[in-house]
């Protein structure tokens, strides 16, 4: 399997006429890049723009490139950049196992057995057909990273996604997702104001100024 | 929207200036309107038209703004909110001849005062309904537009934040009432502005509830002209195109009217709030606020009890409070005319509103998609409930009648959609774009196309609004009385045009057959809009608590 690879090729996002960020950099195979600011910085922007949801009033200039593509200018959904937020924003009319098949891509062989497997490694077993409204925070967290992962991601995309959850579930989730993400071999891109988030993350670190 | 109003309106200034070539008039005269002038009466029903149209929406206004400056979360208001979409549900026929069979000489509030309190042993020589000053009338309209501007308002507040603006106005001294007066009501007129002169265009130019609880000799205007319009002289139909002018200007007028009445009202608002009053009048104005919305409330649920009970009533002498006997009879003895209405008034509203919901989805789903600017001209969208529709519905007769389109079912349907699509547009809209724009941006994430994204989030997610949106365009086409008499040329009967027939002479207990399976199908269609998300939904927890 080829090395996933995200580069950010003199990327830059203005508003109104004024730069927010400048970045040119390129994110290896389970390597994270933190990206730090207070709020108001754009940095939750600059994971918009990679993913494609750049709000109308803003200006991206520069390119996006994933594994040798030029991917800027393809519709989101054909991206393969994966999103994960602080809220893990389960589909709430779908049970957990619909919320993970739905990210599964159509081809896919054999999706019962590949399901049951995997939540039974992330200790979810018989978690299948539970209401995503009645997991404990940790449990939502387990099954949003788990769909992040069946969709078959080429980079991940992380905002804040650690912020909501209690100090000691933090630490336990947060070890879990960089080290799932690290065995996936993806690029990540994180975005946080959390110091304990960029050191557990263990990769190189952007400042932004407001 | 508009397009169907303009073209309305344009093929009703021909004939009101003498040109009609469907029957042999190709002249232009002003002789339509000199005949229009000379009817007897007219200046009367003319005024009828224009005083009802702004008495109408002052009544109603000020009850609700009264209700909602008192609004403490209360149950009392809990209960009023959870009546509001039920009571709106009911259409305007059945609502007014319920109000009648309630306050009639011999109604249901008479034989319940009589003879005891009252001392009647006949019903008393009195002349409430049909009065000839239109009093009944504007009382059923104002019961029937309390619950759409108090939906509307409700709808409206919660972007005002009114409980952050009454506690700064309190915390200044300010009594609770006239806090909200001084700093919500303000921000919160300018936002029920439309709907509110969709309530006097309508209070001007109503039909239905004018025939059923409206002066007879003479009537209101659009009452007139429909019966200039239906008449077998097709001559007439020239007096009636004027009078559909006459009709324009006059809702035009009470409009006008109006808009110097909010600079007087903006005014001696700004006067009061500068003079710092912070006390006087809160309770009085509290407590009347109360009065009117429980009194509204009371009137519109004893209205359809009274109908229910008029349906299955045996024999009912004067004095006695109930029937002496209950019986199916009634039922029994329309059931074989009931089948063709029911079924026609079942396919014109389920298609109408099927098509509305396409056409609204569509709409909002491309402007998410392309990110195009909103639809903001709202008024284009609300002219079809702005202009009156006596005034337009013509025009369209007279158009179809000259394209040799075949008046019948499909032409009530469109004719239904032009006023469906509005509402349908006005429950969705919000919803659809207030829809957290993150669970787009996760599907999509996750590789869903923007079609699946449609069908298997938005639209799922979205379910109960569409359904409540249906619900009411449903409730909308079931109670349209002039597109169906009119676009149907009289030959597609609906519940709505049966019970409207009834109003001069028939039997009360007939009436009330036809005016309660009038209410029961919308009715039905709203109980269908809350359970369906219930049970699809009762093992998702999540849209439980948002449905």
């Amino acid at each position: 399997m080829n090395e996933h690879y995200l580069e950010l090729r003199d990327l830059s996002i203005s508003l109104a006429g004024r730069t927010l960020i400048n970045v040119d950099t390129v994110v290896r195979g389970g390597e994270v890049l933190t990206v730090m600011g207070p709020s108001g910085s754009g940095k939750s922007t600059l994971l918009a723009a990679i993913a494609g949801f750049l709000p109308a009033d803003f200006t991206m200039q520069g390119e996006v490139w994933l594994d040798g593509k030029r991917i800027d200018p393809v519709p989101a959904e054909q991206r393969g950049v994966g999103l994960l937020f602080q809220d893990p924003l389960l589909f709430p009319h779908m049970s957990v196992a619909g919320n993970l098949r739905f990210a599964m891509p159509a081809a896919e062989q054999d999706k019962t057995e590949r399901l049951k497997a995997q939540l039974d490694e992330m200790n979810l077993g018989g978690f299948s057909d539970r209401d995503p409204a009645t997991l404990s925070g940790g449990q939502k967290a387990r099954v949003a990273l788990l769909r992040l992962l069946l969709s078959q991601p080429r980079a991940v995309l992380l905002d804040e996604p650690f912020a909501k959850l209690d100090t000691h579930l933090r630490n336990d989730i947060r070890r879990q997702v960089f080290a799932r993400l690290s065995q996936a071999a993806l690029p990540c891109l994180l975005v946080t104001h959390d110091a304990e988030d960029a050191a557990a993350a263990g990769g190189p670190v952007i400042e932004l100024a407001i | 929207m508009a397009g169907p109003v303009v073209l309305g309106l344009l093929m009703v200034i021909l004939p009101a200036f003498g040109y009609l070539p469907a029957v042999g008039r190709e002249e232009f005269s002003t002789l339509p309107w000199r005949d229009l002038f000379s009817a007897p009466g007219i200046h009367r029903s003319a005024l009828l038209s224009l005083v009802s149209g702004l008495v109408t929406p002052i009544i109603a206004l000020t009850i609700v703004m009264l209700f909602l400056a008192g609004i403490s979360g209360s149950k009392f208001d809990r209960l009023i909110r959870r009546l509001v979409s039920p009571l709106l549900a009911i259409p305007h026929a059945a609502a007014a001849f319920g109000l009648a069979f309630l306050i009639a000489p011999s109604g249901f509030i008479a034989r319940l005062v009589s003879p005891v309190l009252s001392g009647w042993q006949r019903p008393p020589d009195l002349f409430i309904i049909n009065d000839p000053l239109g009093l009944t009338m504007m009382a059923g309209l104002v019961t029937k537009e309390i619950p759409f501007l108090l939906l509307m308002a409700l709808a409206a507040l919660p972007q005002l934040d009114p409980g952050r603006r009454v506690m700064m106005a309190r915390s200044l001294g300010y009594r609770p009432v006239l806090a909200w007066l001084f700093t919500v009501a303000p921000a919160l007129y300018p936002m029920i502005r439309l709907p509110l002169f969709a309530v006097i265009a309508f209070a001007s130019s109503v039909v239905d509830v004018a025939i059923i609880l409206g002066p007879g000799l003479p009537a209101t205007l659009s009452v007139r002209i429909l019966g200039w319009f239906s008449d077998p002289d097709l001559s007439l139909r020239l007096m009636a195109s004027a009078g559909a002018i006459l009709q324009v200007i006059i809702s035009l007028t009470a409009i006008a009217c109006w808009l110097l009445l909010e600079k007087v009202v903006g005014h001696l608002w700004r006067y009061w709030t500068a003079r710092g009053q912070r006390r006087r009048f809160n309770g009085l104005l509290l407590i009347s606020g109360r009065i009117g919305m429980t009194v509204t409330v009371m009137l519109l649920s004893a209205s359809v009890s009274v109908l229910a009970i008029n349906a299955f009533a045996g024999p009912w002498r004067f004095p006695a409070s109930l029937p002496a006997s209950w019986t199916w009879q009634h039922w029994a003895n329309t059931a074989s005319n009931l089948v063709t209405p029911v079924a026609n008034t079942l396919l014109i509203s389920i298609t109408a509103t099927a098509i509305a919901l396409v056409l609204v989805l569509a709409t909002l789903e491309n402007e998410q998609r392309h990110g195009k600017s909103r639809f903001t001209a709202l008024w284009l969208l609300y002219m079809p409930l702005l202009v009156p529709q006596v005034a337009f519905i013509f025009g369209l007769v007279v158009f179809t009648e000259t394209m040799t389109w075949q008046p019948g079912t499909w032409l009530v349907v469109v004719g239904h959609c032009v006023f469906v699509i509005p509402y349908v547009f006005l429950t969705l809209s919000e919803a659809f774009r207030r829809l957290d724009p993150r669970w787009v941006h996760m599907a999509r994430s996750l590789g869903a196309s923007p079609n699946r994204i449609f069908w298997r989030i938005r639209l799922p997610i979205l379910l109960g609004t569409a359904l409540t949106a249906s619900a009411i365009g449903v409730a909308v086409s079931v109670g349209q009385f002039l597109p169906t008499q009119l676009l149907g040329a009289g030959r597609v009967p609906t519940v709505t045009t049966e019970a409207v027939a009834l109003a001069s002479g028939g039997s009360r207990n007939v009436i009330a057959v036809w005016a309660l399976l009038q209410s029961l199908i919308p009715a039905a269609g709203f109980i269908l809009a809350l359970t369906i998300p219930r049970l699809l939904w009762r093992k998702r927890r999540a849209m439980q608590e948002s449905a």
